[in-house]
């Protein structure tokens, strides 16, 4: 489904700081694939998404979405097939619009924004179903600001936006690294099920060692800008804590 | 009591730059001085064509499209050649100053009997005035207030409060600061437009300072959206009106008090700066 060839990127080149993120990177991700990608900090974890989102460009190298190569499509354009949700529980809604107004351009991703009104009572309906299925009582505050909600509840919401328009690929970027254990279950949980429902292909970041043994169907281990390892089929079993502990000390 | 009929409906003519203003400064986020320059551009093609004996509905658009143009300009240099905001608005304020005194021939055009939008309507000249400006604010309320509320304009308020978010939406947030520029700079056009036909002519510096007044106007209106806890975007647009009728009173009311004429812009930084200063203020309590 999509396929990254070659691909090497490198921050703030000719520069003191000049750093090499990603170095003749490559990964193939299948239709349905639910990956995990663990590692440590500076690892390229996060380029790789960045990378995929079209948010950076590689230095060389290509990428491939469905055999078309789109290495130098926007991030704007690629939104047709890829919804994300941020490492920020902030970053994924429009603080000043209404929960309803963000569910609204949740809607259009895909679609040219018209001038079309299409906040009225069908559409409130649909999202207040949707919303509902979350027990926060937010299907009552579909006209309160999204910044007046808490990073949890956005998060979440962050989530419902994503299928609401024809997504194929959802990116996750440790979309619980700011959230309590209470509510990343609850993200991670609806995340699970969204995945599952909507039969989308996923690929989520996280430093959390039981999201490795809970969740996905193939793990990706990278190390300086490398994978160094890729467990998928029916090698992917279910580890324990230390099994995944020894991965990093190697 | 003229006086302070007069001040309403210079705050009534203001308006649409008030407007304007809200969309640069308060949906895009972006300090836009370029309404100093297509303020007097909007009055400078209005003399010009209004002196040509042109009709008014060839002269309105002409306006709005001189102002919009200026403004896209603005936004295409930050977006596209990536210059800061502020001076994109700079360079194009200070290059308006030659294209305004070129369009005009002149420093100053007076519009002594020149067909006016004032002399579509009958009554006494304040009755016309009242009518005319009136219905001018309240058609471009009714369009912005809707335009605000579709799908475009949902992706507009967007792209100023949360760029990344609105980028995974699939906008191209650079054309959108162009089109909100281009609208905000043809808004304000339109004021330099209704502005010069209320005083009866048009001069190369009557823009000068002038995107601090309707600064000044958002602030006021923004402030009473925040005490009223008001989360609505037309109810905004009202509030901007207001504050532009009510920046005008106030600086009526600085005058009749026997405040220097010269001391004028003096007297509207400090209130704007009063303005400006008082959510802060009240935050670090």
């Amino acid at each position: 489904m999509i396929k990254l060839s070659g691909i090497r990127k490198t921050f703030g080149k000719g520069s003191p700081n000049e750093i090499r993120i990603l170095d003749n990177f490559n990964l193939e991700v299948m239709k349905g694939d639910f990956i995990v990608v663990v590692g440590s900090n500076g690892s390229g974890k996060t380029t790789l998404l960045n990378l995929i989102a079209g948010t950076v460009k590689p230095d060389s190298g290509s990428i491939t979405f469905e055999g078309n190569d789109i290495t130098g499509l926007k991030d704007f354009n690629r939104s047709k097939w890829i919804a994300r949700i941020f490492q920020n529980p902030l970053a994924g809604t429009a603080p000043d619009l209404t929960v309803l107004e963000n569910f609204r351009l949740a809607s259009q991703r895909t679609k040219p924004k018209g001038l079309i009104t299409g906040t009225g009572n069908k559409f409130r309906a649909l999202v207040k179903e949707k919303i509902s299925v979350l027990n926060l009582g937010l299907e009552n505050k579909l006209e309160q600001s999204m910044g007046s909600l808490s990073g949890g509840q956005r998060q979440a919401l962050s989530l419902l936006m994503a299928i609401m328009d024809d997504t194929k690929i959802l990116l996750l970027d440790e979309p619980t690294a700011a959230l309590d254990p209470k509510t990343s279950l609850l993200i991670l949980e609806l995340a699970k099920k969204v995945i599952n429902e909507y039969g989308l292909t996923a690929i989520m970041v996280t430093h959390q060692i039981s999201d490795v043994i809970e969740y996905g169907n193939r793990v990706i281990q990278m190390k300086e800008g490398r994978i160094i390892r890729d467990i998928q089929g029916k090698d992917r079993k279910l580890f324990t804590m230390n099994e995944v502990y020894e991965w990093f000390n190697h | 009591m003229n006086f302070y009929l007069t001040a309403v409906l210079l705050g009534l003519g203001f308006s649409a730059m008030g407007m304007g203003i809200f969309i640069s400064m308060r949906i895009f986020n972006i300090p836009d001085i370029t309404t100093d320059g297509s303020f007097t551009l909007g009055g400078a093609v209005t003399a010009i064509m209004l002196t040509n004996d042109q009709p008014l509905l060839i002269v309105l658009p002409c306006v709005f499209i001189a102002g919009a143009t200026a403004g896209a300009i603005t936004a295409f240099i930050h977006t596209r050649l990536k210059v800061n905001a502020l001076l994109s608005g700079i360079l194009v304020m200070t290059a308006l100053y030659s294209v305004n005194l070129a369009i005009m021939g002149r420093s100053n055009i007076p519009l002594i009997n020149t067909f006016s939008i004032f002399n579509t309507t009958s009554g006494s000249e304040i009755q016309s005035q009242l009518i005319v400006l009136t219905l001018f604010t309240g058609i471009i309320f009714i369009l912005l207030s809707w335009l605000l509320k579709t799908d475009f304009g949902l992706a507009m308020r967007a792209t100023g409060n949360n760029e990344t978010m609105i980028r995974s939406m699939g906008v191209n947030t650079s054309l959108m600061k162009i089109t909100g520029l281009a609208l905000a700079n043809g808004l304000t056009a339109i004021s330099g437009f209704l502005i010069v036909q209320i005083q009866g002519f048009s001069d190369i510096g009557m823009g000068i300072g002038i995107v601090i007044l309707g600064l000044g106007s958002v602030m006021i209106g923004e402030i009473t959206m925040k005490v009223f806890r008001i989360n609505n975007i037309a109810l905004h647009l009202l509030g901007v009106i207001a504050g532009t009728i009510i920046f005008r009173l106030i600086l009526a009311f600085a005058l009749s008090t026997g405040i220097d004429a010269l001391y004028l812009k003096l007297v509207v930084s400090l209130f704007v700066l009063l303005i400006v200063s008082i959510p802060n203020l009240k935050r670090s309590e």
